[in-house]
């Protein structure tokens, strides 16, 4: 029972293609295949999650025990701290969230899903992943240059980022200007290719109401990030600006106002958690629907709904500004937008429950981690409209309770989420079936411990407790007894939730050496990356057997047929409805 | 005290955070409502989310799942009618929220009984109190270091400046926070109801020192502030005043 729905029977050997591509180390550096694109976005950014998931643990663990020597990494002094929840900040969302769900995954999917042989533009998709490496590069580097990284919080709001008389990091904070905004660049041509793929590239058949909804959900989450990023694109090199040139954009006393940086940045900010929320919550409906055997309940609600959301996320940004000394009165606009935009999320939330309705669901592991999604994005949903209301945001503005709240939507994004796409298509990307014991105790001993992370924070913002500071010690209300356990407790949860994840190595290398084979179907699935090899060729299809779809890609159990799947090129028998 | 009233005084009354203004039970009531809202929401959804997915697993009966695609109006409706539940409960929030950000942030209630200066600088709080007259930039102002001293249940209007970078002005038991923005002014007020001495916080990341800006709330009862007055009132002042321009600073 809640087995996977293998079927190695109809395993066969994978067909050795002509590879055109460059071969050996050149295929890594110079590959214009988007699968190799999304291979390398992929495993940069969990390299990065690793970094992330360290400077968690570090500040964690001086939170919980003050002073303490640090295994691996020692004592933390005030200005490490702040160093390190900046770039934590900074890392998991620019180069974790956002090269892998986005960039990998959308790589990985648009053109398998939608019947191409690649991306539109191979080579601005190269040039893509390079530039995205470099920042990498940079932003690594920046942690380790005199003065030490950037260390003003992931906002980098000015004059503390502008002036390094405030900062103290003269070299870290440039480097990480330079290496966020060579990153948005990167996911700026990396957009381009995936609106223009979905749009030219279609498999003969599809309709824009046959495309899989990840694919919808991917596209939009580029435009929006395609809109809002030059604003603050233009932000960042004004930053520069003041940084290097002495130019006064951020400074009052000539004539500059700190609060433009926090309109840019927030202008892009918002829509930014919808462009790594889309791609998560696609993925997770492409599970609900394969593992649940049910069509998506209300397909063109769906699209139509993130459409909306997309739209009113443009409107709501100031929402993080309510006692940043804007004028009062614009706070009445963005609480009304801010709540508003409950209504689509809440209506996506509810889709997606009603789809399990009737269903015959399998547990699978992935099916666990999308479920899991729901279940833990719904407790980040509701606790935004405490901080949406401005009236409780003046108590809740930089408490713990903020910091909670979008762990709870982020973290169901990038990790749960994540976890949820890579087990899925892991077959797909890799040709082998992961192990479903490991699976299942890596998911269980991922969430667990989240929650008992992340639920005790939202007690300590409740309390008072405000962000970023590296002692409490000194603050009597925040030093009592109480809440210290309650530190603790949330630091070794986190330990327990850090060393579960190598569960997930160990499952991925030991099906790398002696997993089964996966065969071009296993989850009986009908969008059009399952009818190809696992993994694909180069090319994804033969030139000959390109794909013809006849149908969506959520036609489950349907009535009269003998399978309870129809893929979408399978051709309908002559005479009946397609 | 009424049962809706009584809302506002839930996180004082389990010992979380206390309540020492006359607006943080407006504050507490709002978040204690949305917590009644939206968890009321919360629950249900996770209920009805977790009631699927046990009655729905697959049993191995061999039974198929349904085909429901959803465009039927009669299906439709599951999600029509709660997303404008959703709604209206949204507009139950605004509507709330609205009252208590007026009364906070944009009605400013007049004739204060002091008024003080509030400036963040790294990595301290520079607070200029009014001292015995009552008006700010007079000799008698008092000037202290992380140390607000101020007389319960007086009404005081305060200016926020910052000098070097942004800081937020915080004492959670008045629930009152605003940043500071070097350039401006800010005026606010509060009103103390509870004697005693609570945290003075810097809410918004200002460099290096952010963990140390930690300052401290004295609410004196009267003769207590007028002792501490007295004290600590500039010589200069305490002489009949022949001079009356306000000091630089």
């Amino acid at each position: 029972m809640a087995e996977p729905a293998v079927d190695l029977t109809h395993a066969h050997p994978h067909d050795d293609h002509a590879h055109h591509g460059p071969e050996g180390w050149r295929k890594y550096l110079w590959s214009t295949d988007h699968k190799v694109i999304a291979m390398q976005y992929m495993f940069t950014g969990m390299f990065m999650a690793l970094v992330g998931g360290f400077m968690a643990y570090v500040f964690r663990m001086q939170l919980a025990f003050p002073g303490i020597n640090v295994p691996g990494f020692g004592m933390v002094s005030m200005g490490e701290y702040n160093s390190l929840v900046t770039n934590h900040g900074t890392i998991m969302i620019f180069w974790v969230a956002m090269p892998v769900l986005l960039a990998a995954f959308g790589n990985f999917l648009i053109p398998l899903m939608v019947g191409a042989d690649d991306m539109v533009f191979p080579k601005i998709n190269r040039l893509s992943f390079q530039i995205f490496f470099v920042s990498t590069i940079v932003i690594l580097a920046s942690l380790f240059v005199e003065g030490g990284g950037f260390a003003g919080a992931w906002t980098a709001y000015p004059p503390l980022s502008a002036d390094s008389t405030y900062n103290l990091t003269p070299l870290g904070s440039t480097l990480w200007v330079v290496g966020v905004g060579l990153e948005f660049v990167a996911f700026l041509l990396g957009g381009i290719n995936f609106i223009t793929t979905l749009m030219n590239s279609r498999a003969p058949g599809m309709r824009a109401f046959d495309v899989p909804l990840v694919v919808w959900m991917i596209v939009v989450a580029s435009i929006l990030f395609m809109l809002s990023v030059g604003p603050l694109l233009a932000g960042a090199i004004m930053l520069i600006f003041d940084q290097t040139l002495g130019t006064g954009f951020f400074n009052p006393a000539t004539g500059g106002d700190p609060i433009l940086w926090q309109h840019l940045f927030w202008f892009f900010g918002h829509p930014e958690v919808y462009v790594v929320l889309l791609p998560a919550m696609g993925v997770v409906i492409e599970i609900i629907a394969t593992f649940a055997r049910k069509k998506v309940f209300g397909y063109r609600i769906v699209i139509f709904t993130v459409v909306a959301t997309g739209v009113l996320s443009f409107f709501v940004w100031a929402h993080h500004q309510f006692i940043a000394g804007i004028d009062p009165r614009m706070a009445n606009i963005f609480t009304i937008t801010t709540l508003l935009i409950s209504v689509p999320i809440a209506e996506l939330c509810f889709v997606y429950i009603a789809t399990l309705y009737g269903g015959s669901i399998r547990l699978t592991t992935p099916m666990l981690w999308a479920l899991a999604f729901v279940a833990e994005f719904l407790i980040g949903g509701v606790t935004g409209i405490f901080l949406g209301a401005a009236g409780s945001d003046i108590y809740f503005h930089d408490t713990y309770f903020v910091l909670a709240h979008f762990h709870y939507t982020f973290f169901p994004i990038a990790i749960i989420g994540t976890y949820a796409a890579f087990t899925y298509w892991f077959p797909k990307m890799f040709g082998k079936m992961m192990d479903e014991r490991l699976g299942k105790w890596h998911f269980w001993l991922t969430i667990i411990p989240f929650n008992t992370i992340f639920i005790p924070l939202f007690v300590l913002g409740m309390g008072g407790q405000h962000r970023r500071i590296s002692n409490y010690s000194g603050f009597s209300e925040l030093a009592r007894d109480g809440f210290q356990d309650i530190r603790v407790f949330a630091t070794l949860s986190l330990l327990v939730m850090l060393a579960a994840q190598f569960i997930f190595f160990y499952n991925c290398w030991k099906t790398w050496r002696s997993g089964p084979k996966a065969p071009k179907n296993p989850w009986k699935a009908n969008s059009l990356e399952w009818t190809t090899e696992s993994p694909p060729p180069h090319g994804n299809w033969h030139p000959d057997a390109m794909p013809v779809v006849y149908r969506g890609p959520y036609e489950f159990s349907v009535p009269d047929r003998e399978d309870d799947y129809w893929p979408q090129n399978e051709p309908p028998r002559r005479g009946s409805a397609p | 005290m009424g049962f809706l009233e009584s809302w506002g005084h839930f996180f004082d009354r389990i010992g979380l955070i206390r309540i020492g203004s006359t607006y943080a039970a407006d504050i507490d009531f709002l978040i204690f409502l949305v917590l009644v809202v939206v968890g009321a929401w919360f629950l249900a959804a996770e209920f009805i989310f977790l009631y699927f997915i046990m009655k729905f697993r697959e049993k191995g009966d061999g039974r198929r799942a349904d085909y429901i695609d959803g465009k039927n109006k009669r299906h439709k409706r599951w999600i029509t009618y709660p997303h404008l539940a959703v709604l209206a409960f949204d507009v139950l929030i605004i509507v709330v929220s609205f009252n208590v950000w007026h009364k906070i942030k944009m009605d400013l209630p007049e004739n204060p009984d002091c008024e003080i200066r509030v400036t963040g600088q790294q990595w301290a709080w520079i607070i200029q109190h009014c001292g015995a007259d009552g008006e700010l930039d007079t000799a008698d102002d008092i000037y202290t270091v992380d140390e607000l001293h101020v007389e319960n249940e007086k009404l005081y209007h305060f200016k926020l400046e910052a000098k070097d970078v942004l800081h937020s002005f915080s004492v959670p038991v008045w629930r009152i926070k605003q940043d500071a923005i070097p350039g401006r002014s800010i005026t606010g007020w509060f009103q103390p109801t509870v004697t005693g001495t609570f945290d003075l916080q810097c809410t918004e990341i200002c460099g290096f020192g952010h963990t140390v800006m930690q300052g401290q709330v004295f609410v004196e009862s009267a003769e207590e502030h007028a002792a501490w007055v007295e004290a600590n009132t500039p010589e200069e002042a305490a002489a009949p005043a022949t001079d009356n321009t306000p000091p630089a600073g």
